[in-house]
C-alpha cells in the first residue's frame, strides 16, 4: 500500500442508526481520517451527517464514536488519522431502562 | 490445620479491627487458645469471673452454635468457619439462621463469599431506580442473593405493556403501583429481605435524601433527565452507581465509582427532545432486559463482596442480533462539570430544563 492510499474502515451502527443503511449493521467506507469516512457514507446514505453532526458541523455529544475501542475525543477528534482495518463504533447514548 | 474466624465488631480491636481472622487447632478450645496466644486477652473476653464461657457468648461453627455440638471439645474440619458472637443490647450482628444456611448454600460454600461475605450481602443497602425493564431483573436477583435492604424508586403503575419484559409484575398486578407489586413479588421469593418503597418521581427535591440511605444505586431510568439527576446525586454523595440501559436490540452497562469518572464523562451532553427515542418509542426486545440486568445485578454483587474487577471505566455493549459483547473504554473527563478538576456542578440541577421538554410525539431520527 503507498502512503497516499486512501484506508478503508469498518463502521458499526447500533440498531437505531441502521435505518439509515437499510438495515446493515456494518459498512465499509473508506476515508484518511474520521471526518472523510463520514464524507464517504454520506455520499451513500444521505442524511448519515444529519444524525452524528450537530449544527456546529461536530458530532453530538451524546453521540460517542470510537476508534477500535477509544474514544476520539481523546485521539483528535474526527481529524483522527486512520488506517486500513480500523473499526469505527458510532453509539448514541441510550435512556431506556422501563 | 486452620480455619477462618468471624470476629464480631465489638472484639474487633483485639485483632487489629479484623473481622475475619485465622486460627490453628482441631477443636474450638485449641482455636481460642490460639487466638489468645495470638491476640493476648482474647480469652479473657469470652469468661465469667468463674473461668467458664460468659452466657453472653455464642460460639458458632458453620452457624450452628456449638453447645448443639459437642460446646468447646467441637472437631474441626478444613473449611470449616467459627463466629464468637456475644448478645449486643443494640442489635445483633448478623447471625446466619440455618434456612439462610441452606438458602445460601451456594454462595456461602465459594471461597470468594463464604459465610463472610453473604453476612455483608446481607448488612447492604441498595437502591433501584424504576420498577421496570432493568430494575425488575436487578431486584430479583439482589432479593435472592439476600441484599439485606432493597429500595425501589418509582411512581408508575402497572400496565399491560410492561409485562412483556419487567418480570417483577404478573397480569394481575395490572394498575397496581409498581412499588408494591415489586415488594410482594421479591418478599414472596425471600421473605428474609426488607424492600422500602419509594412512590414518587426521583427529583433534584429528594433525590439526594433517598439515596443517602443507601450504599450502592442501580440505575435502571427510562429517560435523560433521571440519568443525569442520579449520576449527579451519586457523584456529590459519594455512592457508587451501576448503569444499564436498553433500546431495541442494543443495551449498554458500566460502573461509576466517585471519582473514576462518570455518566456526563461518556454523554456531556443529553439528546435534543425527540432525536434519540425511548423503548416506547422504537420498542425493545424483553429479554435483553436480563442480559443487562443480571449484568447490573452482578456488579452490585462483586461490589459488596469487594471481589473481581468491576466495569469500571469500561462500558460493555451488547449486541442482541449478532450477539456481540464488546468493551470500550471510558475515562474520567478533566473537564466534566461535575467530577473534573473544575467542576462547576455542586449540588442537584433542573433536569427538566437541563434535556429539554420531554415531547413525546416529537419524530425521532435515530429509532425513525
Amino acid at each position: 500500500m503507498t502512503s497516499t492510499a486512501t484506508p478503508t474502515v469498518s463502521v458499526r451502527l447500533t440498531a437505531v442508526l441502521q435505518k439509515l443503511t437499510g438495515g446493515q449493521k456494518t459498512i465499509e467506507a473508506s476515508g484518511r481520517t474520521v471526518a472523510e469516512v463520514f464524507d464517504d457514507i454520506e455520499a451513500r446514505y444521505p442524511g448519515f451527517k444529519a444524525q452524528v453532526y450537530g449544527p456546529d458541523g461536530k458530532p453530538h455529544r451524546f453521540v460517542n464514536i470510537y476508534l477500535n475501542d477509544e474514544d476520539i475525543r481523546y485521539t483528535g477528534g474526527i481529524d483522527t488519522a486512520l488506517k486500513a482495518g480500523d473499526v469505527l463504533d458510532i453509539l448514541p447514548a441510550l435512556a431506556g431502562g422501563q | 490445620m486452620s480455619v477462618n474466624v468471624y470476629i464480631p465488631t465489638p472484639f474487633r480491636h483485639l485483632v487489629g479491627n479484623r473481622a475475619n481472622v485465622r486460627a490453628a487447632g482441631v477443636t474450638v478450645r485449641d482455636i481460642i487458645d490460639d487466638l489468645d496466644r495470638q491476640y493476648p486477652g482474647f480469652r479473657a473476653q469470652l469468661v465469667d469471673s468463674s473461668g467458664r464461657r460468659a452466657r453472653h457468648i455464642n460460639i458458632y461453627v458453620n452457624q450452628v452454635e456449638i453447645e448443639n455440638l459437642a460446646d468447646e471439645a467441637t472437631e474441626l474440619h478444613e473449611g470449616d468457619e467459627v463466629a464468637v458472637i456475644p448478645a449486643l443490647a443494640g442489635g445483633a450482628p448478623t447471625v446466619l439462621t440455618p434456612e439462610m444456611v441452606e438458602r445460601y448454600s451456594r454462595h456461602i460454600i465459594m471461597p470468594q463469599v463464604g459465610s463472610a461475605g453473604q453476612r455483608k450481602i446481607i448488612e447492604s443497602r441498595v437502591l433501584i431506580i424504576g420498577a421496570g425493564g432493568l430494575g425488575s431483573p436487578v431486584a430479583l436477583y439482589l432479593a435472592l442473593a439476600g441484599v439485606g435492604t432493597i429500595g425501589i424508586v418509582d411512581f408508575d403503575v402497572v400496565d399491560r405493556s410492561n409485562l412483556q419484559r419487567q418480570i417483577l409484575h404478573q397480569t394481575d398486578d395490572i394498575g397496581k403501583p409498581k412499588v408494591q407489586s415489586a415488594r410482594e413479588t421479591l418478599l414472596a421469593h425471600n421473605p428474609n429481605i426488607e424492600v422500602v418503597t419509594h412512590e414518587t418521581p426521583i427529583t433534584s427535591d429528594n433525590a439526594m435524601e433517598i439515596i443517602s440511605q443507601y450504599d450502592i444505586v442501580v440505575n435502571g431510568a427510562d429517560n435523560f433527565a433521571t440519568r443525569y439527576l442520579v449520576n449527579d446525586a451519586c457523584y456529590l454523595l459519594k455512592k457508587p452507581l451501576v448503569d444499564g440501559s436498553i433500546l431495541m436490540f442494543d443495551g449498554q452497562a458500566t460502573t461509576y465509582l466517585p471519582g473514576k469518572g462518570c455518566y456526563r464523562c461518556l454523554y456531556p451532553a443529553p439528546p435534543p427532545p425527540g432525536m434519540v427515542p425511548s423503548c416506547a418509542e422504537a420498542g425493545v426486545l424483553g429479554a435483553m432486559c436480563a442480559t443487562i440486568g443480571s449484568i447490573q445485578a452482578t456488579e452490585v454483587l462483586k461490589l459488596i463482596l469487594e471481589i473481581g474487577e468491576p466495569l469500571v471505566n469500561r462500558l460493555l455493549l451488547y449486541d442482541a442480533l449478532t450477539l456481540e459483547f464488546r468493551i470500550v473504554k471510558i475515562r474520567r473527563d478533566p473537564n466534566c462539570p461535575l467530577c473534573g478538576d473544575n467542576p462547576t456542578i455542586h449540588e442537584l440541577i433542573d433536569y427538566e430544563a437541563f434535556c429539554g421538554a420531554p415531547t413525546p410525539h416529537a419524530a425521532a431520527p435515530f429509532g425513525g
